[in-house]
């Protein structure tokens, strides 16, 4: 069982991931997201980093997967909230979250979702 | 702050959750700013799981410990990563970007190396590798 609940809002499907997230809830969280993408269907995917203070390379490579996962089943991915230190860590690190859409908070990314500003930008690459 | 080494056991994944929380926060302590608590918390990170991944289930560990630099301003952190499993067969190989055995993104290593100031790399077939990374207060 997950640590990380999905929760749907608007029919976008929204996780909040936790602090201490271990690869397992990573890859917990990436199966539900596609669960219910599949069975239902969601306007967007909204994720918040914003309590979690260290990214490696396997939470990464999670969050670039579940952008693509979703996107290609009609449901573009926004991450909010990265911390600054997280995202010079990452681009040193060598992560690269192509395809992802981020916005500073959740509140932004829910705005995103909602009124299409993501959807148009992702096919483009 | 000691220099006694905090030793954090590597046997199950939440001990990479550990590992990299602690790191944080004795980096943390020692006056490292956000972004490097960050960088060296991230590294310890890539290496603990490179453990846990290749390691086939041989003990290992993680030691973190304050340094004394040439001055008192000088202060670093200082990470041995030690397992006791088959060793790196090539070493060169598993510092470039890519390279992995594991169907990862093959960033553990040359990552940890960016992420830190220095990174050694101690390793044998069949005696275990250490790796020992340092990063210094700017």
């Amino acid at each position: 069982m997950s640590r990380i609940p999905v929760i749907r809002v608007e029919d976008v499907l929204i996780a909040t991931v936790i602090e201490d997230v271990t690869d397992s809830d990573a890859v917990a969280l990436q199966s539900e997201l596609g669960h219910q993408l599949e069975a239902r269907g969601a306007k967007g995917v909204l994720i918040d980093l914003s309590v979690v203070g260290i990214v490696d390379s396997f939470l990464g490579r999670v969050l670039a997967v579940v952008a693509t996962m979703s996107r290609l089943l009609g449901a573009p991915t926004v991450i909010a909230g990265i911390q600054p230190a997280v995202a010079v860590t990452l681009v040193e690190l060598g992560v690269r979250l192509t395809g992802v859409r981020t916005a500073l908070t959740s509140d932004a990314g829910m705005r995103m979702l909602r009124e299409g500003r993501v959807g148009r930008h992702v096919g483009r690459r | 702050m000691s220099a006694v080494a905090e030793v954090i056991p590597l046997a199950r994944e939440e001990d990479i959750v550990t590992a990299r929380q602690r790191a944080r926060e004795i980096s943390r302590e020692l006056g490292f700013g956000a972004v490097d608590q960050s960088r060296i918390a991230t590294a310890v990170s890539e290496l603990a799981r490179n453990v846990l991944r290749y390691a086939g289930g041989a003990p290992g560990d993680v030691r973190i410990r304050a340094l004394d630099g040439p001055s008192p301003e000088r202060v670093g952190v200082e990470v041995v990563v030690h397992d006791e499993g088959p060793g790196i067969p090539d070493v060169h190989a598993a510092l470039r970007d890519g390279y992995t055995s594991s169907g990862g993104l093959g960033l553990g290593l040359p990552g940890a190396r960016r992420l830190m100031d220095e990174l050694t790399i101690d390793t044998a077939m069949g005696r275990g590798t250490t790796v020992t990374m340092r990063k210094w207060r700017r």
